[in-house]
Parts: structure tokens; sequence; C-alpha cells
């Protein structure tokens, strides 16, 4: 059982979540994130005076899979491409996981996953 | 007590310019009570587009907030700037054929502008505020049905030719003496001049525009895209509401006591009653009451009042208000069904309760016939749907209508604007 973290821009979010339905892959929590990558600082102009931001906007998807679905999920991830050079588009961050309950049911490990 | 002297002394003197003979008199008075009643109905009207802005905010996402406020700001600026350039004299031209008529640029008067030589009930400059402000009210309905994926550049031309133009002219056409006034058309306070004229540019630009993304997918399912702030849109229902008491209050064009207090408590009965027929309507339909249809209820039963406010009679003004809170659910509903992407509701509330509104006069009122109604709305609904559909289909394809796909999906407050409107707080700006 794995646990898979993708900070992803947040443009990518809609057409990540059609990739993951197309893997069978249903169950996933999002969260707003803001963090600071790849990205040179963003000019952002307010009442006339031109400022950076370097704390951008991310969206924080968390998703529990069983080994088997691990490889497809990195996979739906990452085949939405972005190839914009200035841009990075993320990272993917897999842990492992040490158990995991349905709390409707009881249910525990691989089962629970689902 | 100097301070009382001068203020008297002043009062006087601006008061009349026939106070070169003397006393003022009753009519004097009578004029000043008059023009008063129709400046307050000027800014009643004006504040309409605060209620516009907090309702399309309401209805809207969060991250296209700025957009739609930056949008609704300049309307009233552009609605009354072209209104003093042009917009007056073509839609009050004096003698003309009835169709088309100029009194020329910009707005100026003699001094019998300011007496009741002009007009019994206001000055010239009372004439042409008041009126300036349903110009802009016109314009700035389209700005709700476009929303959340319309370039701002394309909005603003539109906008621009639309309240410049078509706006006055078509309305010179009743309120101005044209060929449908010589009719016995009837249009008290703008059910058609102005909330039709908006709703059929508001449709037009809704269906070239397409719908916003995801929101009608192939199989036909419709997704609700849900409005961020239903305590905006309800101040802003509330604002209009408020605001239509000068819309209809100061068409009467004078402070006469019998017409002014008929035309509210007929407003405010078609309002109530906009509500409840909109509540019953969505109610049976939906299984739960929608926060959303009972406050585009109310501007229904407003906006279904509005050409007949002075000539129908109070009964009558609940039933048109009760079946308007009924239209405006249905249209809703349908125009997802024809995949029409109306984000606030415009063109249900504007259009279909406007022709509605109109016709409603010929059906309740004995003093005019259905058919001449039914001829307005279709003259109307011809100029401003072809008008409308030109000016579009020209600015699509020399400035383009539509923002790219990816700023939509990030928010057009970022895309346009390079602003956030709620800055600090996390909103969920993708799906």
């Amino acid at each position: 059982m794995k646990l898979i973290i993708a900070i992803i821009q947040p443009e990518e979010l809609p057409y990540i979540k059609e990739e993951l339905l197309k893997k069978e892959i249903y169950k996933f929590t999002v969260t707003n994130a803001k963090g600071q990558g790849k990205e040179f600082p963003v000019q952002e102009v307010y009442r006339g005076i031109s400022h950076e931001i370097t704390l951008l906007k991310k969206v924080r998807l968390e998703i529990a899979v069983n080994d088997e679905f691990v490889e497809p999920t990195v996979e739906a991830i990452t085949k939405v491409a972005k190839k914009d050079g200035d841009k990075g588009r993320g990272k993917i961050f897999i842990l492992p996981i040490e158990e995991c309950i349905r709390l409707r049911t009881g249910e525990t490990g691989s089962t629970a996953i689902g | 007590m100097k301070n009382k002297n001068i203020f008297l002394v002043v009062f006087f003197l601006g008061g009349s310019s026939l106070l070169a003979n003397g006393e003022p008199t009753v009519a004097d008075a009578i004029f000043a009570i008059n023009n008063t009643w129709m400046l307050v109905a000027t800014f009643l009207v004006f504040i309409m587009h605060l209620g516009f802005a907090t309702l399309e905010s309401g209805l809207t996402q969060a991250k296209n907030t700025v957009n739609i406020l930056f949008k609704n700001m300049s309307i009233i600026a552009i609605g009354i700037l072209t209104y003093a350039v042009c917009g007056f004299s073509l839609m009050y031209p004096g003698e003309f054929n009835g169709f088309l008529g100029f009194a020329g640029l910009g707005v100026s008067t003699g001094a019998e502008g300011l007496t009741p030589a002009y007009n019994p009930g206001y000055t010239y400059w009372t004439d042409f505020i008041f009126q300036a402000m349903f110009a802009a009210t016109a314009a700035t309905i389209v700005s709700g049905a476009v929303a959340e994926r319309i370039k701002l550049s394309s909005f603003l031309v539109f906008s621009t030719i639309y309240v410049a133009l078509v706006y006055p002219i078509v309305g010179s056409w009743t309120w101005g003496g044209g060929w449908l006034a010589d009719k016995n058309f009837h249009d008290f306070a703008g059910s058609t001049l102005v909330h039709s004229v908006g709703g059929w540019a508001a449709l037009v630009g809704a269906y070239t525009l397409g719908p916003r993304l995801g929101k009608y997918s192939r199989n036909g399912k419709i997704k609700p895209i849900l409005g961020h702030n239903m305590p905006l849109a309800t101040i802003g229902v509330f604002l209009l509401w408020f605001g239509w008491y000068g819309f209809n209050g100061g068409s009467v064009l004078s402070a006469d006591p019998g017409a002014v207090s008929f035309v509210f408590v007929t407003t405010t009965l078609a309002a109530a009653a906009g509500v409840i027929g909109a509540m019953g309507t969505s109610w049976i339909i939906s299984k739960k009451p929608d926060l959303s249809m009972i406050l585009n209820g109310s501007l229904a039963g407003l906006v279904g009042i509005t050409a007949g406010a002075d000539c129908i009679s109070p009964m009558y003004s609940v039933v048109v208000g009760l079946i308007a809170g009924a239209i405006v659910v249905v249209a809703v509903i349908q125009l997802d069904k024809m995949k029409i992407d109306d984000p606030v509701g415009a063109i249900s509330v504007h259009l279909a309760c406007g022709i509605w509104g109109t016709l409603a006069v010929g059906i309740f009122s004995t003093d005019y016939q259905l058919g001449t109604q039914a001829i307005g709305v279709g003259a109307y609904a011809l100029f401003c749907f072809v008008g409308a559909n030109i000016i579009f289909q020209v600015i699509k394809l020399v400035l383009g209508l539509r923002v790219s796909e990816e700023e939509e999906i990030l928010g057009l407050d970022i895309g346009e604007h390079d602003m956030e409107s709620y800055a600090g707080f996390q909103i969920f700006t993708v799906e």
C-alpha cells in the first residue's frame, strides 16, 4: 500500500482527474497548497506597484493505492503534459502506508484501500 | 443665524429662474418637488449597479470575481459617458422620422431647460441623468450572461457599441416618440426597452461564446457550477429591488402622489409574487427549495411588472409576478437543456420576463392591445438580436471573444487582471 502525494499546477487538475478515471483510480483527496519550486518569481501589479510573488498556488493530490496501482497512477499524472520550459510541473512523492482502515466497515489493509 | 440667512438666499436664488418676478409660485414648488423626486429616483437606479455587481459576484466563482466587478464598474462609466456623448440625443431626437434621429452631439441646454417650460416634472439635466442611469442598466445585464469566459476587451468593445447605438436607437421608437409610440405600444419603465434589449444581447453573447468548460458533457449531463457567495447574491437582489422603486417610481416622470404611490404598490406586489411563484415552481421541480431561484424570482416579478406598473391593477400585478416567477425557473432549466450557459440567469430574468411583462400589459390593461405589444416585442427582438449578432461576430473575428482554456481554468482574475479577489484566502479555483 502506497500513498502518492503529487504537488501539481492547479490548471492541470481537471485533466489529471480525467486520466486517473481512465485508469480506474477514483479515490483521492485534493487540497490547496502554496509552494516554491523551479519557477522564477512571478511579477504581479497591485495599485501601480510591481511586486514579486514567490509562493505560488499549487494543488496537492493525495492518492492511497495498492501496489499494483502505483505505476498507472504515476503514468496518469505525468501524462498530462505541459511543455512549458519556464514553469515546473511539480513533484510526485511515494510513501509507504503502514495501515489503512475503512471507517464504515472496519476493513483494513488492501481491501480498505479499494 | 448668519448661516441660516445665507442658506435662505441661496435657496431662493437657486430655486427658480422664474424668481425674477418675486415670490415663488405654487407651480414652482410643484416643479421643485417633481424634480427632487426624479433625482432621488436617479440615484436609486444608480444603486442597482451595486446590486448587479454583488449579485453577479455571488452567483459566479470566486476566481472570477475581480473580473465581474471590473466589468460592472466599467459599464456604469461607459453607459453614462456614451449617453452624454450621443445616447441621449439618439434616444430623444425631438422631431424625427420615427425610426432614427439625432439631436446633436453632447448635452447642453438653454435657460429654459431649467424650468417647467422644458417639462413640468424635471429639468433638462434631471432628464438626462435619469435616462443615463437606465442606459447603463441595460448594458450591465449582458455581463452576467457572458461571465467567466469572455475576454474583457471584447466585452468592453461590445458594451460600448451596444449602449451607445443600439439601446438609444430602439429606445427612440417608444420613449423618444417614434413609430411604436405612435402605435400606442406601452412600456412604462422598460421591460422591453431596457430588460429585453439587454436580454437579447445576453442571449446572443451566451450562445456565441459557448458554455463554460465542463458545464455540459457530451452525454447530456449538466454540471452545476456553483456560485461562491450566497450572502452577496442576496444583498444584490435586495439592492436591485430597492433601486427598482426609483426605476419604476421615477418612470412616472413626476412626483404625482397618486401615480407614484400606485406604481410603488404594483412593483412591490409583483416582486413578492415573483418570489412565491419561483419558490413554488422550483420546489416542485427540484424537490428542494433553491435560494438562487427565489432570488431570480423576485427580479423576475420586478421585470415582469416594469412594462405595466402604471396600468396593471394591484391584483393583476400579483398574477404577473407569480407567472414571471414560474417563467424564470422554467427558463433557467430550459436554457441549460439547450446548452446555453447563463451563469446568473440574466437571460431568464431579463429577456423571458421582459417579454412576458410587455405582453402582460396587453393582457391585463384595457388601455393597450396585446397585438400592439406583440408587435413591439417582435420589432425589438429583430433589431437587437440581429444587431447583437453582428457586433459579436465582428468582435469575434477581430479581437476574439473567449479567453484561453488555461485562463478559464485558472480564473479570469489571474488571467485578465493579475489580481486576486480574496488575497490571503484559500479558494478552490479548480476541480
